[in-house]
């Protein structure tokens, strides 16, 4: 027991206390300027159920979830698994070259790779207008959640791409070459030999990349949740009501709420992993 | 058993917790006043080789190194620093409220004066008298200097916050060269709303030129109010806010998103997807210095800071020979606020002392001696701007068409907004409907919804309609 104390003692201060300090503040009024800053009151649950109210609210949870499984569930998920698939047999230097240039746009800082991007979807002047021969098309304004779901997808595949290459070394070659030998499509190894070898690796991967999406903050780098709230996710609605409107207490009462979301999806993939076995 | 001692420790730190939300003030007025050691920050949203990069310069380069010279002379080591910000309005009032609200930040700050309510009631900025002793604020002899209405800029509930800037006034610029192109008279002077449309159909002809630029949208922040919105409702004879009861749905706001809708709606008259961008203002500067929009509604800080040939942050070349300005119209002649003809908004920004510094007389110092008249000259670097100091704008104004015209016509009719708490959310919801009506809603439902949001945010009790 004595031995586990220091790392529960971590987990009870970042872990444990914000938590239930978001819970506090949510049940409360608290504002970041202003009278309530100074007094902020306990109103009970009227915080939730003015979120649950919230068209905002509603249109935030609509386009996290469009985000969540545009750009990850299916974007990242297939992308990296095609890549992966593909890349097995290339030759070393070709596959080295792909995969440094995939790593390179997941770790590259934020802030930096939406300059870039900024600089690609640009209405005067972007690289894509050039190329598209699409003048004056603004991308981020007129489509703005493509826009991010397209981002986010480059932005991510790295995961899911290394993920599942070390999941492929794990099928028998035998199966393989038995598949190979009676004649069978791509299609069907990946479905009939490959699909079953790394079941459990798809879902551990598309509840890792889901998490991740839904807390994503970048598209805010992006497009800061426009135009006229196009593309708020839920990041950018806590952070826009928090920050830009000072709600703090309705702030991090749509925070629980996101976790709560969270909390679901992590349990589905989690019983669906256990059914599996 | 164990469930029940769960429930009183999560009750226990609720109540902990409870306690710790808001923040302990220092109120000792003269501590630290011998210190032979002293430390101040200064910060405002300048930065060098960015926005207003001509403050920045004259704080470190000027100002600061002065300063220091000074309390040398007295004896004390000053260590001066400017904590320069090049972020937009929204994100610089986010990051000032954050430093307030957890006990720090720097000792001295620019802000707004329009978020002196909201700051003040939160108890995040308190008077100068409460910082640094009545007696010692008003020995100053700069208060003489500034005129009532730019005092009224730093002032709440009749106290004072912090010296003003100066303080500015909304006028439509207009392109020369393009109106010489539409064959619109070079001193062109719009005496109502549907004149100024006319002018923006004249414009309309011309290839590749937006005709209007009318702030509108969330993403332009408190610029879409200032400069567009609240000039407009002026010039419908009410302003915002009047005995207490703010505008809802009343058919002079319906007007005013009734000629948004008329710019934006389709007509080509304005560019709605500019409104949306995330950089949009900045790309309405950067249009209109390249000769791409037509009129432009905006404060002198456009012509001095923005469109200065040598400093401004999208230098204009040509910029005395091109741009025009004309006075804001009422909707009808005589239809505006006091049945005025033509209409104006104005605010300033305001230098105060943040209640944690540890050196409350040594910033008051500070203060008095970035705002005596020679530190106000240097800062003009011999450019014209409305300062805080009468003897000092009597000297550079009269060098300056543009800014001798808004202190002559425009501030003598300007109108000031609302100096109370709520002010800023009622802002956001004003801006809100204008990008309603900017992404395709008709004025009633942007005005419909308006309406909604202006119910949570002040009540129905305080709200006039009709």
């Amino acid at each position: 027991m004595g031995f586990v104390a220091p790392a529960l003692l971590l987990i009870a201060v970042f872990l444990i206390f914000p938590a239930l300090w978001t819970i506090y503040i949510g049940l409360t009024n608290y504002e970041l300027t202003g009278p309530n800053a100074v007094a902020p009151q306990l109103v009970g649950i009227d915080n939730f159920v003015n979120a649950l109210n919230d068209a905002l609210f509603q249109n935030s949870l609509w386009l996290t979830a469009l985000f969540v499984l545009g750009s990850a569930v299916i974007g990242q998920n297939i992308l990296g698994f095609v890549l992966a698939w593909t890349l097995r047999k290339a030759k070393p230097g070709l596959r080295r070259t792909v995969e440094s240039l995939v790593l390179l746009a997941w770790i590259l800082p934020s802030t930096v790779v939406a300059y870039l991007w900024f600089a690609v979807l640009d209405r005067d002047g972007g690289t894509l207008n050039s190329l598209l021969g699409s003048e004056g098309t603004a991308w981020l304004v007129e489509y703005p959640m493509l826009s991010l779901i397209v981002f986010n997808t480059w932005r991510g595949t790295a995961f899911s791409m290394l993920l599942y290459s070390s999941a492929l070394a794990a099928v028998p070659p035998s199966q393989l070459e038995t598949a190979r030998v009676v004649g069978a499509s791509g299609w069907q190894t990946v479905r009939d030999i490959v699909f079953p070898h790394i079941r459990g690796h798809v879902l551990t991967n598309t509840l890792l990349i889901s998490l991740w999406t839904a807390n994503d903050f970048s598209p805010f780098l992006l497009t800061a949740g426009g135009p006229n709230h196009a593309s708020e996710t839920l990041p950018v609605f806590i952070y826009r009501q928090a920050l830009e409107g000072g709600q703090l207490g309705y702030a991090s009462a749509i925070s629980l709420l996101l976790l709560l979301a969270n909390l679901v999806v992590a349990a589905v993939y989690l019983w669906l992993l256990r059914r599996k076995s | 058993m164990r469930r029940r001692a769960a429930l009183v420790a999560v009750t226990a730190m609720t109540m902990v917790l409870s306690g710790c939300l808001g923040q302990p003030q220092n109120a000792d007025t003269a501590r630290n006043a011998d210190a032979k050691e002293v430390t101040l920050t200064i910060t405002g949203n300048a930065v060098a080789g960015g926005k207003n990069s001509a403050k920045a310069a004259w704080m470190t380069d000027w100002v600061i190194p002065r300063f220091v010279e000074e309390q040398k002379r007295k004896g004390v080591t000053a260590t001066v620093r400017f904590d320069g910000n090049g972020a937009g309005d929204e994100d610089y009032k986010t990051k000032i409220a954050l430093d307030l609200k957890t006990g720090g930040g720097a000792d001295i700050m620019a802000i707004d004066g329009i978020w002196i309510g909201e700051f003040a009631g939160g108890k995040q900025i308190k008077s100068l008298d409460e910082i640094v002793g009545r007696s010692k604020v008003d020995a100053w002899e700069g208060w003489k200097q500034i005129p009532q209405a730019v005092q009224s800029v730093g002032v709440f509930e009749n106290q004072r916050y912090g010296v003003p800037d100066g303080t500015d006034g909304r006028v439509l610029f207009y392109n020369k060269k393009l109106f010489a192109q539409a064959g619109l008279p070079a001193d062109w002077q719009p005496r109502s709303w549907d004149e100024l449309l006319s002018a923006g159909e004249a414009l309309k002809r011309l290839p590749g030129v937006t005709p209007i630029q009318l702030n509108a949208g969330t993403a332009m922040g408190e610029a879409t109010t200032m400069q567009g919105l609240l000039p407009l409702l002026a010039g419908t004879g009410k302003p915002l806010l009047t005995n207490g009861k703010w505008q809802g749905a009343t058919s002079n706001l319906k007007d005013v998103l009734g000629l948004y809708q008329r710019v934006y709606g389709g007509g080509g008259l304005g560019d709605p997807l500019l409104q949306q961008e995330a950089k949009g203002r900045d790309k309405s500067f950067a249009q209109f210095a390249e000769h791409k929009i037509g009129i432009l509604m905006e404060s002198d800080y456009l012509w001095r800071a923005v469109l200065e040939p040598t400093k401004g942050a999208v230098k204009m070349a040509d910029r005395d020979s091109s741009v025009g300005w004309a006075m804001i119209p009422a909707q009808r002649p005589g239809s505006g606020v006091r049945g005025q003809d033509f209409v104006s908004m104005s605010g300033g920004a305001l230098n105060l002392i943040n209640s944690n510094t540890k050196y409350p007389a040594q910033a008051w110092e500070f203060l008095q001696f970035m705002n005596s008249a020679d530190a106000v000259k240097a800062r003009l670097g011999g450019a014209a701007q409305i300062t805080q100091r009468t003897d000092v704008n009597n000297e550079v104004l009269a060098g300056d068409p543009m800014l001798s015209f808004v202190a002559q016509k425009v501030l003598p009719l300007t109108e000031y907004r609302p100096g109370v708490a709520n002010y800023t959310r009622v802002s956001s919801a004003l801006q809100q409907a204008t990008a309603d009506v900017v992404s395709g809603k008709t004025a009633q439902d942007a005005l419909n919804a308006y309406q909604e949001a202006l119910k949570k945010i002040v009540g129905e009790n305080e709200i006039v309609s009709g």
